[in-house]
């Protein structure tokens, strides 16, 4: 049977210091070497992405005195997707002495992760996560705060401590806000550049570096060559490939897939997380999925009506004809188990017919419970915002009666591939936050994408970049390469506008998502991996045969913005079926329903699987090569939330 | 439901603009604002016609990018809510709705209903933000910060920039989105140092701007989506007041 791609030489991270995993951190950041400060300013950095991880490394590589160029699509860097996080952020502060420190939660990230992340990437993150706290507190982001005037902190799903900082239901956004403050005061400063409504189309690489961008100015067209020392990528998660998610309507892949096409590597694409609380489909004209934070799972309870097919109201089915499932199968955990033991369960009791609300695409979330042990005053001081933002999408009141939700992609843990440094297989092309694949393994635990986008962005990239500089410089940039990339974008957008069909390109996402939900989602197995992976070819030959895209190259032209996305959507979505097809095993968030235990629970199989799968570009079909992963701390064992 | 729609278009910033008139057909009272316009403008691509250009990314009410002069009013006149968040439920079947973009001089228009906001992140840059390089803070518990002043921080930190406070003000002044920020930071023990040149800095780029003054008709938090109290333009006037002494 065709495989679809060959096999190459495995790959390794060499950059991560052996000895004591407390100390890899230290050694590295003593070893790299230092770029002299009156040379800083004479080092350019092209930066792409303000959300957290670009916005605070651009203002940090800003601070430091390199001379940087700043790109977002939006037309502010306050509007990157991190905006939206709602939740919270981990840190081991361990302020609550509930027994958390750094390597409990550098254990529960790894366990979280279904063991397939790497040791010290995580390590790291746990290390800094207490750094990141201090720096947005004095920045003046606005934690919830007790009485007392310290700072108040809750659980979130896959730990036992309460570590999760918050701000309100609008973590992201004080977060974000407190980034983009830092790289405004550059920006006056004069550090960093800011250009916003620019679309990054293509990576410049010259003599085997990066080296620079093809930037689309949004607002009159024209092809921008950008050239710089270094590039970082900070372009956040590629969850739209599945044209429905809780992401923003303008993420996308066109970045990170155009600097897959020049090199680098992309890993465990088929990662995906689906998030267990969302507000379900209406209908489909649906243009996106809205998220119920997790944390409304410390006091909501999920049910479904014991008997398939029990139609009647919430509020006229007795207690004992609810099933409150998540307690019933994982009493440890209950309602606070991970996100994919959330998700499948909740996918397992809707296909046995005990879904509720339209289609029996739902299960509740109750909260009738916690408005008697708290008063309703207290559930809305903690969930008011959430409660109201359901309310106005769905027209019904989660006061008097439960939410009904259902899981939605949220987030992919696959990305490009880097080492301990952020540095990709492309030297001088680093990638930062849910861009890169770093440190989630096959699942991200809640609250860990904030930490991980500001880890790498305040802390790790502006001394691991340094390193990469320092060793320069790198000589002049090949005129043909910047050329040929320029050429390249220009073609594709003349292509995009010259097919003049029949479908808009929103027509073919939305089918392009709908296969890679039924095929590619939740659960897959190798009839629908094979399905898709007919069925992807088919659907982007007719894409460019029979796409429409009205108006010129050279105006705002929103209708070209969105093509131009989907086009590399269908690219990464066979990379992924790919990716999802070889991984016979199940692991975190990617279940291959031939892969489970007696109980329905994912199984691994560590002797065949535990490697990072680094997948390289070629014309004649990827090229997998495996970083093999070690554990040398945390005991490799079967996950148990029971 | 059926609809007519009367929207702004606008080729550039150049062209004199005007109002066009489309019907929609079966729109579903589920369906959100944007979606209903998602449709009109799929139609308008298959039919060789120029969308309509808007601006939106989250669509769930809090990055700031969408906003639109629904019948009159900034956003719409469902209190507290965004664009993207307004639904169909809440119009009549066949009624008639006007939609514009922002207007105000410091907001020129770029395209239909997508205009310029630049000049927020330049009252940001004024002076917008505590003085912290990246790895320099204190553990977070050195300093406790009373409840209460958190919280009423947090309340003015909520500001999403999008513009409808100028959009709605008759005045065109930016004072709401400038007083947000400068409460929310000078609540706090950490915003204190800067607090006067922060003051200062902002509300003369705000003047620079080409902003209108304040003269308190209130029309800006009656539409914010977040709800900003308009006292904090008081705070505002007061720390402009301090820092020129
Ligand atoms: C609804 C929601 C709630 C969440 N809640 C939480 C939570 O509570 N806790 C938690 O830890 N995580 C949460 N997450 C996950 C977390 O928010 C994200 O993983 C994280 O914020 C991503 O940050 P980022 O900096 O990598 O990317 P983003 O914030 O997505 O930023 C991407 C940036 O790249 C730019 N960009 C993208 N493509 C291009 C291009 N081609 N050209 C130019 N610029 C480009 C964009 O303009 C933007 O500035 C949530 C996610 C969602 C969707």
């Amino acid at each position: 049977m065709n495989k679809h791609y060959t096999e190459g030489e495995p790959i390794r991270d060499t950059k991560a210091p052996a000895g004591p995993i407390e100390e890899r951190w230290e050694k590295r950041k003593f070893s790299a070497k230092l770029v002299n400060p009156a040379n800083k300013r004479k080092m350019h950095v092209i930066v792409v992405g303000t959300g957290l991880a670009g916005g605070s490394a651009a203002a940090t590589l800003g601070e430091l005195g390199y001379n940087v160029t700043s790109f977002c699509y939006q037309d502010s860097p306050r509007r990157a997707h991190s905006i939206a996080a709602q939740g919270g952020i981990n840190a081991a502060k361990n302020y609550r002495g509930d027994g958390d420190s750094i390597y409990r939660l550098f254990y529960d990230t790894v366990k979280g992760g279904d063991f397939r992340a790497r040791e010290s990437n995580v390590y790291r993150l746990a290390q800094v996560s207490v750094n990141i706290i201090d720096q947005a507190v004095a920045q003046g982001v606005p934690f919830a705060r007790e009485y007392g005037g310290l700072l108040d902190t809750r659980s979130f799903g896959g730990a036992q401590v309460s570590r999760t900082f918050y701000a309100r239901g609008q973590t992201g956004q004080q977060l974000l806000l407190g980034a983009y403050q830092a790289l405004e005061r550059q920006i006056a400063a004069g550090t960093v550049k800011m250009n916003t409504r620019h679309e990054m189309l293509d990576v410049i690489v010259s003599d085997g570096r990066a080296r620079g961008v093809i930037v689309r100015d949004m607002v009159t067209g024209e092809i921008e060559r950008h050239l710089a020392d270094a590039v970082v990528l900070a372009t956040g998660g590629y969850g739209n490939v599945f044209f429905l998610s809780t992401n923003a309507k303008g993420c996308n892949t066109t970045a990170i897939w155009r600097a897959h096409r020049r090199g680098a590597m992309f890993a465990n694409p088929c990662y995906t997380q689906i998030h267990p609380t969302c507000i379900p489909v209406s209908g489909d004209y649906q243009s996106k999925l809205t998220l119920m934070s997790e944390s409304l799972r410390n006091d909501g309870r999920v049910w479904v009506p014991v008997k398939a097919g029990d139609t009647r109201p919430a509020s006229e089915i007795p207690e004992e004809e609810r099933d409150y499932y998540l307690e019933r199968i994982y009493p440890a955990f209950g309602n606070l188990v991970p996100r994919d033991i959330a998700s499948r369960a909740a996918k397992n009791v809707c296909d046995e017919g005990r879904g509720v609300g339209p289609g029996g695409l739902g299960v509740y979330l109750d909260f009738a419970d916690a408005i008697r042990r708290l008063g309703r005053e207290a559930v809305e001081k903690k969930y008011g915002n959430l409660f109201e933002m359901y309310e106005r999408i769905t027209g019904e009141d989660p006061y008097s009666q439960p939410m009904r939700i259902y899981p939605a992609v949220h987030y992919t843990m696959g990305g490009l591939w880097v080492d301990y440094d952020l540095q990709s297989t492309i030297p001088g092309l680093f990638v930062v936050g849910e861009a890169n694949f770093s440190d989630h393994g096959a699942n991200r635990l809640g609250a860990s994408a904030l930490m991980q986008g500001l880890a790498d962005g305040y802390f790790v990239l502006p001394t691991t970049i340094g390193d990469y500089l320092a060793n320069g410089p790198y000589g002049e940039v090949d005129d043909g390469a910047v050329a040929e990339a320029e050429a390249a974008v220009q073609s594709k957008i003349e292509r995009l506008l010259s097919v003049n069909g029949t479908r808009t390109a929103d027509s073919y996402h939305r089918e392009l998502g709908k296969l890679m939900w039924d095929y590619c989602g939740m659960e897959r197995t190798e009839e629908s991996l094979r399905k898709a992976l007919e069925r992807i070819p088919e659907l982007r030959e007719e894409f460019w045969q029979n796409v429409k895209v009205s108006g010129t190259a050279d105006e705002l032209n929103q209708a070209l913005e969105r093509a131009g996305r989907v086009a590399d959507f269908f690219d990464l979505a066979e990379l992924m079926c790919i990716d999802a097809l070889h991984r016979t095993e199940s692991c975190g968030g990617h279940f291959r329903a031939e892969s489970q235990d007696a109980d329905g629970e994912a199984l691994r199989d560590d002797e065949n699987f535990a490697y990072v799968a680094a997948w390289e570009y070629g014309e004649q079909g990827p090229v997998l090569h495996k970083e093999a992963l070690e554990y040398e701390y945390v005991k490799m064992s079967q996950r148990s939330y029971k | 439901m059926n609809l007519t729609l009367k929207v702004w278009r606008q080729k550039g910033p150049q062209d004199k603009g005007r109002m066009v008139t489309y019907r929609v057909e079966d729109v579903s009272p589920d369906m959100s604002f944007l979606e209903m316009l998602d449709v009109l403008n799929e139609r308008l691509i298959l039919e060789g016609d120029d969308p309509i250009a808007f601006d939106h990314d989250c669509r769930e009410g809090i990055c700031g990018m969408c906003g639109m002069v629904i019948n009159g009013v900034a956003h719409g006149e469902q209190v507290a809510t965004t664009t993207c968040q307004l639904h169909m439920r809440h119009f009549e079947d066949d009624a008639v709705i006007t939609i514009e973009p922002w207007r105000a001089a410091p907001f020129p228009v770029v395209k239909d209903l997508v205009v310029d906001r630049s000049a927020f992140d330049r009252i940001i840059q004024a002076g917008g933000f505590i003085s912290v390089p990246a790895g320099s803070a204190p553990d977070a518990h050195s300093v406790p910060v009373k409840k209460v002043d958190a919280d009423a921080a947090f309340d003015a930190a909520t500001c999403i920039g999008c513009g409808a406070c100028v959009a709605a003000c008759p005045n065109g002044s930016a004072s709401l989105f400038t007083a947000a920020k400068i409460t929310h930071l000078s609540l706090l023990p950490q915003g204190q140092p800067e607090r006067d040149s922060r003051a200062r800095a902002m509300v003369e780029q705000m003047d620079a701007e080409g902003f209108g003054g304040c003269t308190n008709t209130g029309e800006c938090t009656a539409v914010c989506p977040k709800g900003i109290p308009l006292d904090t333009i008081a705070q505002m006037n007061r720390d402009y007041l301090r820092a020129s002494k």
